[in-house]
């Protein structure tokens, strides 16, 4: 009987080992990028922030989201952020040829760097909004530049995107996701 | 050319591998004397073959030839020659490599240290070896080649992550392998002793320095991450607990565990099963954390190399190795035969304790390093587990850890009377609570800096005090250092690494409970006093480097004894990666560390953000793992420990 018992025993540590597996595999084979970062605020109204002006330009505020005409970006970016730059071409594209609006914040940056380069590169933003140091996007949950939220009519985050939006994210997440809220109510 | 012949020498050391693993295993199976012996002879020439392998591709960083892919992605042509060379191992192909070429080391050397060992012993762990050997080199060759051309080479090269352009960090991957790999060897002696049916002295003689060598190296390496950590990531952090830092320390822990264990086993001849379960789970430690690092399925600031791909190979081989080696186990382990009874009051029952204690703390590390894992499978939701948690089982754990290890090496080995030893204790006791009330008095401090000075005056005391019961405390001068003198190094090791230990403790716990943090904009000619020092900013100007351009700023630091001093933090920027990092600045003592970060520039001209760290005591913990490892290799030196002693009676 004790033999018995202990012959049982030392079966444990294998089959501990093989549970680890099995969640080895499950997350292997789902292939889930577990950088995926989805906000908290997704299905919320887009949290209330003050944002200073960038000479020049119109000033984003939270009174550009209610009772907007369609779905909108708003567009985390800064000068010194080099993925941003990268992004900068695909904004262009969608505010121009998908006749998207797109909102800005400036994020913790030199005002004269940023407007060099809207004038260098255009300017893909319907209105600017500066948050020189970056108290207000805190309420975003932002925690490093490009993000872009996509909001719906009514003002709620609908989708949060981490970096910069290349042109697969551009044809396959952002655009889809702003034809699917078009197509709500109409 | 070169580097076609390297890998050609890779593909002709996987076939001597299944060579080194299948002639000693049917030599066994048949009894064929000639083909055990001539195992030995094949662990030569693979490792030879991997070593001109592994050279050939050191031979494409130093020249700079960009057409091997590898080295047009990850070095560059202005990396000074230190950098290019540990550009070998800094990515997933050339560090597997190195993992094989250490690999096929420890065979060697087991191969010409153990020439007594029991023929069939020895040729079963050279098997071994050799199997993990195929293992790894084909995992190299089909999803990982190093030695891949490619048709355009570009002029330059990519570039090379520029964080981990440091020296420390240039070191830590080989002494970080030598210590993985050197627990294959050991896991090898558990699988051949499994197959043999049979644990006797001459194994547990075998395991002991083995683990030994492992746990100093893994020691030491883990130390080099963890001062990297501090001096590059620019937050005066040591340790973070991100999933790649507790893929090493859990085999650290197990090891710990496994070095505990052996002792047990050799002097007592008991908890021999255990051992060979610990040696196991120490190498399928080292598995799962190249599995954690090289697949992604965990998010690491370290993770630079992954794809799931190779993880999918990385969890065969797990599943493989862990999976057979623990199957054996448990066909064989309940065949063993056990050894000597012994009291719960008694060396044995506290090193018992002490194996439990570091199983369950690798356990609970493992728990929270998987954790996000687990979640997703159950209730699909991402979370993600921090330092408090961590903090908060880990610690408690390991105090009764450090309560033990202060007079478990007072009790006697099979029965321990308490009456003995109580007064010990308690002298103890009273000598490290006086001295732990005195520095908080003092000083003033938090509850938890009690506890922590506590704990590491109470080891102090308790191994000083046991050391001195063992040299002979009322005995003459003259006798004292004599017995000083015969006592074994490994009972020094031991003392010596226990006093790491509490070294260690009070680094943590003082650079914790009195560490200033300053974040705040300073102007260019400012003063700012941190506790007695004085520090202005002097002064900020652009610097060029081989392959990055910096700005630079210039503090002068004025001490309280009026020594001045001047540090230099940069905020560098690589234009080959378009990266930035900063460097941080650090001054560093023996009683306190000054740490200085440079950021960015303000709106307002000459103001920039700084962040200021004062850490007292935080070189301690450096000085006290180094300790650790020391202790660890003296004990490796004793005598009875060096390999194959006291085997020519057998």
């Amino acid at each position: 009987m004790k033999n018995k018992l202990k012959y049982f025993y030392s079966y444990t540590p294998l089959i501990v080992f093989l549970i680890l597996v099995l969640f080895f595999a499950r997350q292997l084979i789902l292939k889930e990028d577990p950088s995926e970062l989805p906000s908290v605020l997704i299905d919320e109204k887009f949290p209330s922030i003050i944002l200073s002006e960038l000479e020049g330009y119109k000033v984003f505020s939270n009174k550009n989201l209610i009772n907007a005409n369609g779905p909108s970006l708003v567009n985390i970016w800064s000068s010194w952020c080099v993925p941003c730059k990268v992004e900068h071409e695909y904004l262009m594209s969608m505010s121009n040829n998908d006749n998207i609006i797109i909102y800005g914040i400036n994020y913790k940056d030199n005002k004269a760097e940023a407007l060099k380069v809207l004038d260098l590169n255009g300017n893909p933003f319907y209105a600017i909004g500066a948050d020189q140091d970056g108290m207000q996007s805190i309420n975003l949950g932002v925690y490093g530049v490009p993000e872009t939220f996509i909001i719906d009519r009514d003002g709620n985050i609908r989708y949060r995107h981490v970096g910069p939006i290349l042109e697969y994210d551009m044809e396959k997440i952002i655009l889809p996701i702003i034809n699917k809220i078009k197509q709500e109510r109409l | 050319m070169i580097i076609e012949l390297g890998h050609f020498l890779l593909a002709l050391a996987l076939s001597l591998s299944i060579f080194q693993f299948l002639v000693p295993a049917v030599g066994v199976k048949f009894n064929y004397h000639s083909m055990m012996k001539s195992t030995s002879i094949i662990s030569y020439m693979s490792f030879i073959l991997v070593l001109f392998s592994f050279l050939s591709l050191v031979y494409a960083y130093i020249t700079s030839d960009f057409s091997v892919s590898l080295v047009a992605k990850n070095s560059h042509s202005l990396k000074p020659l230190l950098y290019k060379i540990s550009g070998v191992w800094g990515n997933h192909e050339g560090s597997l490599l190195l993992w094989v070429l250490i690999l096929t080391f420890y065979s060697v050397a087991v191969a010409i240290l153990g020439r007594r060992l029991p023929l069939k012993l020895l040729s079963l762990v050279l098997s071994c070896q050799g199997l993990i050997a195929v293992a790894f080199i084909s995992f190299i060759l089909f999803t990982s080649n190093p030695f891949v051309r490619i048709f355009f080479p570009n002029a330059e090269g990519e570039g090379f992550n520029p964080i981990l352009q440091d020296f420390g960090l240039a070191i830590h991957p080989p002494f970080l392998y030598l210590g993985y790999v050197g627990l294959s060897v050991t896991f090898s002696f558990s699988i051949a002793a499994l197959l043999v049916g049979k644990v006797d002295t001459i194994w547990v003689k075998w395991v002991r320095p083995w683990t030994l060598i492992a746990w100093v190296f893994l020691t030491i390496g883990i130390a080099l991450g963890s001062w990297w950590a501090y001096r590059e990531l620019g937050w005066g952090g040591w340790w973070f607990w991100d999933p790649v830092e507790n893929a090493s320390f859990m085999p650290w822990l197990v090891a710990t565990a496994l070095l505990h264990s052996s002792i047990v086993a050799e002097k007592r001849d008991t908890l021999k099963a255990w051992t060979i379960l610990l040696a196991i789970i120490a190498f399928s430690f080292c598995l799962l954390g190249t599995f954690i690092v090289r697949s992604g399925v965990l998010v690491s600031v370290h993770a630079f190399a992954s794809d799931p791909s190779r993880g999918l190979y990385i969890l065969l081989l797990l599943v493989f190795f862990t999976g057979g080696g623990l199957v054996l186990f448990a066909k064989r382990a309940p065949y063993l035969k056990s050894g000597s009874l012994f009291k719960p009051l008694s060396r044995e029952g506290a090193l018992v304790i002490n194996n439990i204690i570091f199983a369950s703390a690798a356990a609970t590390v493992l728990l929270g390093t998987l954790y996000p894992i687990f979640i997703d499978a159950i209730n699909n939701s991402k979370v993600s587990v921090g330092p408090p948690y961590f903090e908060a089982v880990f610690i408690p754990l390991m105090v009764p850890a450090i309560l033990l290890c202060a007079f478990s090496p007072m009790l006697s080995w099979k029965r321990a009377i308490i009456d003995n030893i109580i007064e010990r204790i308690i002298a103890v006791f009273i000598c490290s609570l006086f001295l732990a009330s005195l520095i908080i008095i003092i000083h003033g401090g938090s509850a938890s800096a009690f506890l922590g000075l506590f704990l590491a005056f109470w080891l102090i005391c308790g191994t000083l005090y046991e050391f001195l019961i063992k040299v002979g405390v009322k005995s003459s001068f003259k006798t004292f250092i004599q017995r000083a003198l015969n006592l074994p190094r490994s009972a020094y090791g031991m003392s010596v690494a226990h006093i790491g230990v509490a070294i260690f403790i009070i680094g943590v716990t003082v650079s914790g409970a009195w560490r200033i943090d300053i974040e705040k904009p300073i102007i260019l000619g400012e003063k700012i006093i941190v506790k007695d020092i004085e520090l202005t900013f002097k002064n900020i100007k652009k610097v060029e480097g081989p392959n990055w351009n910096a700005d630079r700023g210039e503090f002068e630091i004025i001490t309280s004894n009026g020594a001045k001093h001047f540090l230099y933090p940069e905020r560098r920027f690589y234009p080959a990666s378009q990266v930035n990092t900063s460097e941080p600045a650090i001054m560093s003592g023996i009683f306190s560390d000054l740490y200085i970060v440079l950021g960015e520039s303000l709106q307002e001209e000459d103001s920039f953000a700084f962040r200021i760290y004062y850490s007292p005591f935080i070189s301690w913990i450096w000085f006290g793992i180094l300790l650790m490892a020391v202790g660890g290799i003296l004990s490796l030196s004793d005598r009875k420990h060096r390999l194959g002693y006291g085997l020519k009676q057998v």
